[in-house]
């Protein structure tokens, strides 16, 4: 071998400065990542561990009836669960709307939400060449098999041991997928936050034992939240004497939303 | 001083122990990141991060929920649960109260005065449920507040007057001086309950024959022989009995 010829190898074990340079950078690295990391994880662990005190979701499993024959469409459930759950009021976002179904003596079926519902339902044009019209109240369904949950990249959509479908506000990167794969139309991005945003069940209620603010405010009893699996529940009841439906069943989605006295119109 | 090398004088190539090092510390520090950077309570309960619960749950309540009423407005409470608003919650009308509750000297929850807010529930839609109470607008009582009329906590169904005298006082207080005082109304009036609710839409009848009044006071009727008789066929058979009698108070000129 020409020992003119330089061979870088032979050359860098010769120059064994060089080499402890690398791994002295390899050393500095890996003391300093943890360092810069736990700057990162520092406000995590700030967080607490456990939700309320003796709350035990294991405990409960939440579904919501909606007994179609008794919505009256007033909109309070819209208008509450707006204020309840600071949802913007324009553009227009709803965690939960009312939906008014027109169908015409001919067959032709007609769904109209105005703001949601919110304001109520103007009067109907043409009065006379309806066969029947009835309001239909829509809301997250907090499917046992969410899809939304399934496309979430970050898991930052999770379905909880009580069985309701949230969003994690703060791990929530606003890719809209959840959005996409909800075939309830139940999402939709906050536009301040760029957060996916939807119906929680009103969750910080129901762990005080509260109901959901839609519910709470609902004159007629058409909305019905409560335990599905305990015998003596209001909704355990109302599923018990109500022969109940659920959206979009061919979905396999596995819905908790049960209505009662639905039209077969009803999409 | 001699550098410590353990792999002197074996076999195993010098870069085979560089590269199980420089994997190694991709490993551990991948390990490290993933430690430091997955948040911590990420998988304690599921594909989440458990410690969003907690956000969720510290939301502010904005509605009290009824229950909490109860405790300082308990006669009105009371008084809605036994009539027909007892399933209207009352931050249904009052709007979210949660403020009120914690501050209820300085924080005062709306009082609903409009017409427009009973009409909400009220108002006339094909689309609502048969049964359920609605009233036209334009038509039931214009110009005052529902509450004028109803008691917003415990609103009484229709009150349907007993009496004809009730609309018809002047007809019944003429009759009540005249010789027919003792005939009841629906003697000559077929009077529907539904026309004390909606008066002009479903209306009496009226006698149309001469031989209505006949039947009391024809010759031949089989009434009461005190009662003043006429030949039926000859008192001034051109004209019906009214236009000479007034029926509520009739007097024989
Ligand atoms: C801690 C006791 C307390 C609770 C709980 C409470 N209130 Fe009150 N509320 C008061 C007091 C005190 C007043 C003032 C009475 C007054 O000024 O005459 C008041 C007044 C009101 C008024 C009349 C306001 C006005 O302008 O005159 C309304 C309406 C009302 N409360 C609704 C509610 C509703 C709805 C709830 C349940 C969500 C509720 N309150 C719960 C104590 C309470
Ligand atoms: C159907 C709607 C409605 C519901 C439900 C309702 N309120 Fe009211 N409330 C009103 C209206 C309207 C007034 C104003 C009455 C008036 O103008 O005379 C009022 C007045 C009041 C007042 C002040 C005047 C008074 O009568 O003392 C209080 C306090 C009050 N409500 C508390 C309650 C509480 C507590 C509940 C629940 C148990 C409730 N309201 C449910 C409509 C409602
Ligand atoms: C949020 C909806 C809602 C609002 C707002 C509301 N009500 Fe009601 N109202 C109801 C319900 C529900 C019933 C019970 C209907 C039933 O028994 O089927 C009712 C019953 C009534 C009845 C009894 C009618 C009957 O034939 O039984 C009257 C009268 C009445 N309301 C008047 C009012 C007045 C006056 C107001 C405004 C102060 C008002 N309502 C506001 C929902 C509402
Ligand atoms: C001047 C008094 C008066 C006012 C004001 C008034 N009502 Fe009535 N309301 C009555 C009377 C009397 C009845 C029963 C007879 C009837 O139906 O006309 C009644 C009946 C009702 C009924 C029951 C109707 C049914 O078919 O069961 C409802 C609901 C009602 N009112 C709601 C309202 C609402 C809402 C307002 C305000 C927009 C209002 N009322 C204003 C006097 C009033
Ligand atoms: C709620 C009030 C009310 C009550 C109660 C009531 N009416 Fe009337 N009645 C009316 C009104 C309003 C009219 C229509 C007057 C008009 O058109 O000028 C009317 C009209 C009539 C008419 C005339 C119908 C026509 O076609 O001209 C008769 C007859 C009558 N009522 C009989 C009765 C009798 C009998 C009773 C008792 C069983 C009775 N009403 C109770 C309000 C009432
Ligand atoms: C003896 C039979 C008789 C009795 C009793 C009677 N009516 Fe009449 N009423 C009539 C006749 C007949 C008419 C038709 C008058 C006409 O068309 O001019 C009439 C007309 C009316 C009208 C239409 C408006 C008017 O003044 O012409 C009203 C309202 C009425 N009656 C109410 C009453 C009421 C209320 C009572 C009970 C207090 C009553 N009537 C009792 C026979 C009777
Ligand atoms: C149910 C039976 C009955 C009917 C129907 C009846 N009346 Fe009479 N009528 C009486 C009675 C009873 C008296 C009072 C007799 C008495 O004063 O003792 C009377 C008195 C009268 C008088 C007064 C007579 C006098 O002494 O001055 C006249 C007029 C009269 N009726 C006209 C009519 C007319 C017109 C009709 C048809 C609209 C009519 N009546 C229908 C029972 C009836
Ligand atoms: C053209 C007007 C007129 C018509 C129509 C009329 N009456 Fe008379 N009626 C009178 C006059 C006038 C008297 C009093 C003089 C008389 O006794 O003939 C009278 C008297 C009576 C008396 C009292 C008789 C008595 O002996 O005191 C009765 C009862 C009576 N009418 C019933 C009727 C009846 C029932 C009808 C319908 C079948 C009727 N009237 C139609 C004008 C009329």
């Amino acid at each position: 071998m020409n020992p003119s010829e330089r061979d870088p190898a032979r050359e860098e074990s010769t120059r064994p400065t060089q080499e402890v340079d690398r791994r002295e950078f390899l050393k500095a690295c890996s003391l300093l990542a943890p360092i810069i990391l736990g700057v990162v994880r520092v406000p995590l662990l700030n967080a607490q561990e456990s939700e309320g005190d003796d709350y035990d979701p294991s405990e409960h499993f939440y579904a919501m009836g909606i007994d179609v024959d008794k919505c009256i469409g007033c909109g309070q459930c819209v208008v509450a669960c707006g204020t309840e759950n600071d949802v913007p009021d324009e553009p227009y976002f709803f965690n939960t709307w009312v939906e008014r179904y027109l169908i015409r003596t001919d067959g032709e079926v007609e769904v109209d939400s105005p703001n949601g519902g919110m304001e109520g339902f103007p009067p109907t044009t043409a009065e006379g060449d309806i066969r029947r019209s009835f309001f239909v109240p829509k809301l997250c369904n907090h499917c046992a098999n969410p899809p939304c949950v399934q496309v979430c990249p970050v898991g930052a959509t999770f379905k909880t041991e009580d069985g309701v479908v949230l969003v994690d506000d703060e791990y929530c990167i606003g890719c809209r997928y959840c959005i996409q794969a909800c075939p309830y139309g139940a999402r939709w991005l906050d536009p301040e936050k760029h957060v996916a945003a939807k119906c929680t069940f009103c969750y910080h209620r129901i762990v005080e034992g509260l109901v959901p603010a839609c519910v709470e405010v609902c004159p007629t009893g058409a909305r019905i939240f409560g335990e599905v699996e305990r015998r003596a529940t209001p909704l355990a009841r109302f599923m018990r004497f109500n022969e109940v439906q659920v959206l979009k069943p061919h979905l396999n989605t596995e819905p908790k939303a049960y209505y009662a006295n639905l039209d077969g119109e009803v999409r | 001083m001699a550098k410590f090398d353990p792999f002197r004088g074996t076999r195993v190539p010098q870069q085979v122990p560089r590269l199980v090092a420089v994997f190694a510390v991709a490993i551990i520090g991948l390990l490290v990141a993933r430690y430091f950077l997955v948040p911590d309570t990420f998988g304690q309960l599921g594909h989440y991060r458990a410690a969003a619960l907690d956000t969720i749950v510290a939301h502010e309540k904005k509605y009290a929920g009824q229950q909490a009423c109860q405790l300082c407005h308990f006669q009105i409470m009371q008084k809605r649960l036994a009539g027909n608003h007892k399933g209207v919650g009352c931050e249904s009308c009052h709007g979210p109260a949660a403020t009120h509750v914690s501050d209820p000297a300085q924080i005062k929850p709306s009082i609903p005065s409009e017409r427009e807010f009973c009409l909400r529930c009220h108002e006339y839609s094909p689309s609502r449920p048969t049964g359920f109470p609605q009233i036209d607008p334009v038509r039931h009582n214009p110009m005052s507040f529902c509450s004028n009329c109803h008691d917003p906590h415990a609103p009484e169904p229709p009150v349907i007057p007993g009496q004809c005298s009730a609309c018809h006082g002047q007809i019944a207080r003429q009759k009540a001086v005249s010789h027919h005082a003792g005939l009841e109304c629906t003697t000559c009036h077929e009077a529907p309950e539904e026309h004390k609710v909606t008066p002009r839409l479903v209306r009496p009848t009226k006698p149309t024959e001469r031989s209505f009044c006949g039947g009391c006071h024809a010759r031949d009727a089989d009434s009461p022989p005190h009662i003043p008789r006429i030949n039926l066929r000859l008192h001034n058979p051109r004209y019906v009995c009214w236009q000479c009698h007034y029926p509520h108070y009739p007097e024989t000129p």
